[in-house]
């Protein structure tokens, strides 16, 4: 059979088939337009082909099936049994077409019956049973007579080409489509229902298979990169390049097939608030910022909920009454913002309001009747800690509030939803100004940042996302470890953490001495994993283990790292399962203790200095080895890296924010401090002086690398954490010398 | 007469069929990352040409020791099994034989347990006994035969 015939019949039968749902919707709501013009449309559809490929029976039925809605569409009441039919007359253009296609061309038959009913019809009359007149089309006047079954009158055709000149259709390439639209009005329709013929459909599963094969790629130029580096052969290098740079695009695009904006997961917002809002007699703003930002569907689709109830949250509990807003000075339209932007790899979104704030004195009580803390402890607690109890699993002040939500509820759930796809949740609140809920999601699930540590002779990978501090513990570390019953726990700040050793949970011998802790948190459990080295960050991408390893809970699965090693990957619930609890008793003395050095107000040394935009920073003078001017021209960049040729070695200069520009010229301020084993620096912009104050961080920050916020010598200013960057450098070291990392005794 | 392909192989010095059509490809166990808490005929897994692949002692999984220092490089044959892949290490991979699975021989009544699940039958060869075993079981098998 001719291909083109063939095609034909592939959508012929497609458009029947939607033409049969259309009629019937349309038959019991006879006033939908949208309906009727589809069919209209594809009815026509079926015309045009059917006159383009000489099918002379098709075109005439389908021409009187037209004429007969070309008339309903134009006003004219439907008359009785139209529907029937015109049914009849998409049953007739089946058969015309199984006969085509068993016999390759149009066969034989009489349709006069038919088409005469279809054109008593169209008369207005209902439909009879008397023998039809003589096929007669629309009179044109142009032409002098009656138009012929299939025929377009000039006008129309004219019509129709001024219409497609201005969005050329995309009909041109297919050849089951209309030659010439029969109005313009419907060439017009025909464009807006099909706004996009430049995408195509493509099944999620076709995307994921490519997806995953795009990661294995990723991860086999990675292994070709390392061998490249390891041998030095000048020959490959440049082909590599160019390889690594198109892995690199083909990645991109790959996972752009899958982003969708952020809005979608907004989409249902306005109308929550609106209804929330006449629900509970406020006023509220609701602001939309960056719905245009993209991440995965896979992540959009978790994050969807979570967002809901909490911008639920904000209006119920966030946002006062106008009377109360009056009161307290403020507008009466209280203002809900939800905004979110790119950073790195992760997407940020905030959720802010102008409310009230929390209510710290009420959740404490509220952690005292739940059990969660002692009244001695609630009272204790710093007012972060106190902001952190809302996301305590079955801390709820619902009920007790409203039917709508209550502050609280389900944050726990929140927040385990946002941990599971490697998220972060924090929440900051000032009394009578509102708050701000800050997530930090990954962009993507498929490919997922991990730390590579060593134990027991061994490698392991860990989701980054889990880790959220790095130490060191061990003789000369500010980091206890205290035993207290069976359980060794290390004392971090105002918290005691169990620790678990890695190696001997894996049946080697425990770590003794020096050694690294990951702090990790499961659902609100803190505790540290000791391991014997942190080797490197890496990409990874989580392949599931063979059935008979999947029962060992220690393992989520295993990566191929940039060597071609296998190497596992460890659960961070597993890991969780196998950390024992701190006794109460103990973490409540650990409390008071805090406490205890808080109030007395526990003074450091500060040095504080300006760096990036913003407040002045502050970084403990105890983590800094010394201060350093280094001549510009002996710091080295390279894209967004630079280091520091120091003692014959290049340690790698980090900076606070991306923001931040080096000087080119004259002296470079450095902080010189010892991550982990090697020297490293930090670029500042100025050294503004060094101050004996006590640091008690009021506000927690959402930005890497910023513990919070705290009054130094009566400023507001930003605590670095070190840890973080040391962290950072370390990666920078790795990543610049493979994963042979040279041990330099610091 | 219909003939099924075997692949022989060595285990400590016994001579094994694996039916041909299961396996995939034969190579070298190199640079396995053990999985420390697995179940002890599980060495570990390995990087097969970017795929995962989980090795297992056949030794181990049969019950016939650990392996004689000072021996050739063992050989692994590899077989996906439920959409994972793994690789049987044994001590030898030899030839294929054609042979008419009729003349199989039913395993013997007085096999040890761990044998007896995952022993297809016995083929009388010239010089030799050759145990046919499955595959599929020695690997789903794995861990419940710790108990046993």
């Amino acid at each position: 059979m001719d291909d083109l015939i063939a095609d034909f019949l592939v959508e012929a039968h497609e458009n029947l088939e939607v033409i049969d749902v259309e009629l019937v919707r349309f038959e019991a709501a006879p006033d939908d337009r949208a309906a009727l013009d589809r069919i209209f449309r594809l009815l026509h559809t079926l015309k045009g082909a059917g006159g383009f490929l000489g099918l002379a029976r098709l075109e005439a039925v389908a021409h009187a099936g037209e004429t007969l809605l070309g008339r309903i569409r134009d006003g004219m009441t439907v008359p009785a049994g139209s529907v029937g039919v015109v049914l009849s007359a998409i049953d007739r253009i089946r058969e015309i077409l199984a006969g085509l296609s068993a016999e390759g061309a149009e066969t034989a038959g009489d349709d006069s019956v038919l088409i005469g009913e279809l054109e008593q019809l169209s008369e207005g009359k209902a439909a009879t049973l008397e023998p039809p007149p003589l096929a007669v089309g629309d009179f044109d006047p142009e032409l002098g007579r009656a138009l012929r079954p299939g025929e377009v009158s000039l006008a129309e055709l004219e019509a129709a080409f001024q219409a497609a000149e201005a969005a050329p259709s995309p009909a041109v390439e297919s050849v089951g489509e209309p030659i010439a639209p029969a109005t313009a009005e419907a060439a017009a329709d025909e464009m807006t229902a099909a706004p996009s013929a430049q995408s195509i459909r493509v099944g999620v599963d076709v995307l994921e298979g490519m997806m995953t094969l795009v990661s294995e790629l990723v991860l086999t130029r990675n292994q070709l990169l390392q061998v490249n580096r390891q041998r030095g052969d000048e020959s490959f290098s440049t082909p590599l390049q160019r390889l690594s740079a198109i892995t690199g695009e083909l990645q991109e695009s790959v996972m752009k097939t899958r982003m969708q904006p952020i809005g979608q997961a907004w989409k249902k917002l306005p109308r929550l608030v609106r209804d929330l809002a006449k629900d509970l007699g406020k006023q509220i703003d609701l602001v939309l910022e960056g719905e245009g930002a993209e991440l995965d569907r896979q992540v959009l689709e978790s994050i969807r909920d979570p967002i809901t109830h909490m911008v639920r949250n904000c209006a119920d509990h966030g946002l006062e009454t106008p009377e109360q807003r009056r009161a307290a000075g403020k507008p009466e339209t209280g203002v809900i913002r939800l905004s979110a932007y790119h950073e790195g790899g992760s997407i940020v979104m905030r959720i802010v309001d102008d409310g009230r704030g929390l209510d710290t004195a009420r959740i404490r009580d509220k952690a005292v009747e739940k059990g969660l803390a002692t009244r001695a402890e609630a009272e204790a607690m710093s007012e972060s800690a106190v902001h952190r109890l809302i996301f305590a699993p079955g801390f709820s002040t619902a009920g007790a509030i409203t039917n709508v939500s209550g502050r609280g509820v389900g944050m726990d759930v929140v927040r385990s939803n946002i941990e599971q796809i490697g998220g972060q949740i924090e929440l900051q609140s000032q009394p009578g100004q509102g708050s701000a809920v800050t997530v930090k999601i990954p962009l993507t699930l498929a490919i997922v940042q991990a730390l590579i540590v060593g134990a027991g002779g061994q490698r392991f990978a860990v989701p980054q996302g889990a880790v959220q501090e790095l130490i060191r513990v061990g003789p000369g570390s500010d980091h206890r470890v205290e035993v207290i019953g069976r359980t060794r726990m290390v004392r971090l700040r105002e918290h005691l953490a169990p620790l678990i050793d890695l190696a001997g949970e894996l049946g080697s011998e425990p770590r003794d001495g020096d050694a690294f802790v990951m702090i990790m948190q499961v659902n609100k459990h803190r505790f540290g994993v000791v391991v014997s080295e942190v080797i490197d960050t890496e990409e990874i991408v989580v392949k599931p283990l063979a059935s008979v390893l999947r029962g060992i809970p220690l393992y989520t699965g295993a990566t191929i790292l940039g060597d071609g090693a296998v190497v596992l990957i460890l659960d961070p619930n597993g890991l969780a399962g196998r950390a024992g609890e701190i006794p109460a008793a103990a973490q409540a003395a650990a409390n008071l203790e805090a406490f205890e050095g808080e109030a007395a107000g526990e003074r450091r040394n500060v040095l504080v200095v300006r760096a990036g935009g913003g407040l002045p920073k502050a970084v403990d003078l105890a983590q800094i080895t010394r201060l350093e001017h280094a001549r510009a021209d002996q710091i080295e960049t390279n894209g967004h890296r630079a280091s520091l040729l120091y003692r014959g070695r290049l340690t790698p200069i980090l900076k606070l924010d991306d923001s931040q520009v080096l000087r080119t010229e004259g002296k470079q301020p450095l902080i010189v401090f010892v991550g982990a084993l090697f020297a490293m620096s930090l670029a500042v912009d100025e050294i503004i002086d060094v101050v004996e104050t006590p640091l008690n961080i009021e506000l927690a920050s959402s930005r890497p690398g910023v513990l919070g916020q705290a009054v130094v010598a009566g400023r507001a200013t930003e605590v670095i954490d070190m840890d973080h960057f040391m962290l950072l450098g370390l990666a920078e070291m790795a990543k610049a010398e493979g994963t042979e990392t040279e041990r330099a005794a610091a | 007469m219909s003939v099924v392909d075997y692949v022989t192989v060595r285990v400590g010095g016994h001579l094994f069929g694996i039916e041909a059509l299961a396996i995939q490809d034969v190579f070298h166990p190199r640079n396995i990352t053990p999985t420390p808490l697995s179940p002890p005929e599980i060495l570990g897994v390995l990087n097969l040409r970017g795929r995962i692949v989980t090795a297992l002692c056949v030794r181990c999984r049969l019950g016939l020791g650990q392996r004689e220092p000072g021996r050739p490089e063992p050989k692994a044959v590899g077989m996906e099994v439920g959409g994972d892949n793994y690789g049987l290490v044994v001590d030898s991979v030899e030839e294929v034989v054609k042979l008419d699975p009729e003349q199989m021989i039913p395993p013997p009544d007085n096999l040890p347990a761990r044998w007896a699940e995952i022993i297809q039958g016995v083929f009388r060869l010239p010089d030799t006994l050759m145990v046919v075993l499955d595959a599929r079981r020695l690997i789903t098998g794995v861990g419940q035969a710790v108990a046993a």
